[in-house]
């Protein structure tokens, strides 16, 4: 559930209100080095004010945050310069050429020119693929090579907290990918916040993931944890040559099986038949149901394990499904 | 200090990549040379005070500063990318200060510029150069006020066209009430005549720098960056 290391980010009773609308509503987490840590949510759950308040952007009504042990409110200076912050849409100096634009970003950071600023920027340069559009102005840039630009400045410092809020809204697939890959590749030595609606991304990326609605955490854990607390019993599809009766009969009656669904299906041609067969919680009755098809003279064409996919997890824990509950 | 300049020099680089600069230059000059030699050839005087003897020119300068200093926060708000700068390793003190520098800087330049109407006075007759220097000097804190009232309206709003016209609303306010001191009553005309810029600029260019002009310039100076870091700061608590 969490890293090894110490401690980079505590988050300890966070609020924010806008007036009388409260966008952070008590929230509280620790992040350790070495964690890639995603940050999901609705729009409108909290995500950005949590990482503005982070990057001292924002003052918090209440609650305290550090980074890296400084406290971002009264040692905020400290604590900015150990953050690498990519805001969400990428809001770049588009008037400057992408080396001009790393140089500003060295001076405000203060990576002294001469040896270490160049071979910082050679690593950073190489790290996002940005060797070849040096001369270019960030405005003429594609947004996807914009987006390269942005975490480059995000991690040309070596910070310890790298929060990047949406890195890969607006990108094509491709894009996508590619910035995905160098996310991982940071951190694997830092610590990284991100926020994403994207549940593929959080699988592909991240080692811990946090969903926030309404200001509120509402779960906390590997995305392999968030899957199987979300599915608690097993869903089983399966498909078989057979009547159709007969064979439904014959599944409901499995050792092990809570419910059968005859699930309509275009791809099943002649005899063949789907069903979607419903555990008991805690029992698994694939080797029975392939037991009870050799015994049947059934063939059985297809057995698959369904996965409660993040998106479902996401849906019932913000909400947005409201007929099923999590059960956890 | 460092982060100051290092602010300074991207606002400055940020001028002279985009053409306002240039126009901004370009129709300060080209509208003060009128006026300069307006006085030359029309009446004949061969001296620099018609230049930075109030009237036009503080008029001048009431537009010309909101105009230099209209995009260096509306233009950061609108593009967002205000909340990088803010997060990271330098103040909003700093951030203010570099802005306003580069400002200035632009400003600067513009002047130096018009030295050469000062060459050409000397080409025709002799120069006095004390009242000269001092009315360069009236012209160059009238900008600086005006300049700091500009950024200070541009920290108002993302939108460049009201900052420029809420800060060329102030700066004539500050120039018009100045002419219109004797309309209001006699208790409230010495604070009136301190605060309208017409008294402090007749002074400097009739050669005479005095510490109360400098402290008028001093004073808007301040009050417009302060509120400027004000309002920059609000946003934390909004």
């Amino acid at each position: 559930m969490t890293g090894t290391g110490k401690t980079m980010i505590h988050v300890e009773g966070l609020t924010k209100h806008y007036g009388n609308v409260v966008a952070v509503a008590g929230i509280s987490f620790d992040v350790h080095a070495g964690e890639v840590l995603g940050f999901l949510g609705p729009n409108g759950a909290g995500k950005t004010t949590t990482m503005r308040i982070l990057t001292s952007y924002l003052s918090p009504t209440g609650g305290r945050a550090e980074v890296a042990g400084f406290d971002v409110f009264t040692q905020s200076l400290q604590a900015r310069a150990r953050i690498g912050y990519l805001p969400e849409g990428t809001p770049l100096y588009r008037d400057m050429t992408v080396l001009e634009y790393l140089h500003f970003v060295c001076d405000v950071r203060g990576i002294p020119r001469g040896e270490t600023r160049t071979s910082r920027l050679r690593r950073v340069v190489d790290q996002c693929g940005l060797g070849d559009r040096l001369g270019f102005l960030i405005g003429e840039l594609s947004k996807g090579f914009r987006q390269r630009v942005g975490l480059a400045q995000a991690i040309v410092h070596e910070p310890e907290v790298l929060i990047l809020d949406e890195p890969t809204s607006g990108l094509d697939p491709n894009q996508i990918v590619e910035i995905r890959q160098v996310i991982k590749q940071i951190g694997q030595e830092k610590t990284v916040i991100f926020s994403t609606h994207i549940m593929q991304e959080v699988q592909a990326v991240c080692s811990r993931v946090l969903i926030i609605s309404d200001g509120k955490i509402v779960a906390d854990g590997t995305p392999e944890q968030l899957q199987s607390s979300a599915q608690g019993q097993m869903e089983i599809s399966v498909e078989l040559e057979a009547p159709a009766a007969e064979a439904r009969e014959a599944l409901s009656r499995v050792e092990g099986v809570a419910g059968v669904q005859a699930v309509a299906s275009d791809a099943a041609p002649g005899n063949r038949h789907r069903f979607l067969v419903l555990a008991r919680p805690g029992a698994d009755p694939r080797a029975a149901i392939f037991r009870m098809a050799v015994e049947r003279r059934f063939v059985l064409t297809e057995m698959v394990r369904e996965r409660a996919s993040l998106e479902d997890v996401f849906r019932k824990l913000t909400g947005g499904d409201s007929s099923a509950n999590a059960p956890s | 200090m460092r982060n100051i300049t290092t602010i300074a020099r991207r606002e400055l680089g940020a001028y002279f990549n985009s053409p306002i600069a240039y126009v901004v230059v370009a129709v300060f000059l080209l509208l003060s040379a009128l006026l300069f030699f307006n006085a030359l050839f029309i009446q004949g005087q061969a001296e620099l005070r018609e230049l930075f003897n109030g009237f036009w020119t503080t008029l001048l300068v009431a537009i010309v500063g909101p105009a230099i200093s209209m995009r260096l926060l509306a233009e950061e708000k609108q593009n967002d990318t205000l909340e990088l700068l803010l997060t990271m390793p330098v103040t909003d003190w700093q951030v203010v200060l570099g802005k306003y520098l580069a400002a200035l800087g632009l400003f600067a330049f513009a002047m130096a510029m018009m030295a050469l109407f000062g060459v050409s006075v000397r080409l025709l007759g002799p120069l006095d150069l004390g009242p000269a220097l001092s009315g360069f000097l009236g012209l160059f804190f009238t900008a600086a006020a005006y300049i700091a009232v500009g950024l200070m309206t541009s920290s108002f709003t993302k939108n460049q066209i009201v900052a420029f016209i809420l800060g060329v609303l102030i700066c004539l306010s500050l120039w018009l009430i100045g002419k219109v001191v004797p309309v209001f009553p006699p208790w409230l005309q010495p604070t009136l005549d301190w605060l309208g810029a017409d008294s402090h600029i007749n002074n400097l260019a009739r050669g005479v720098i005095d510490t109360r002009d400098l402290l008028y310039y001093a004073t808007i100076i301040f009050s417009c960056l302060l509120i400027t870091q004000t309002t920059l700061e609000s946003r934390r608590w909004r």
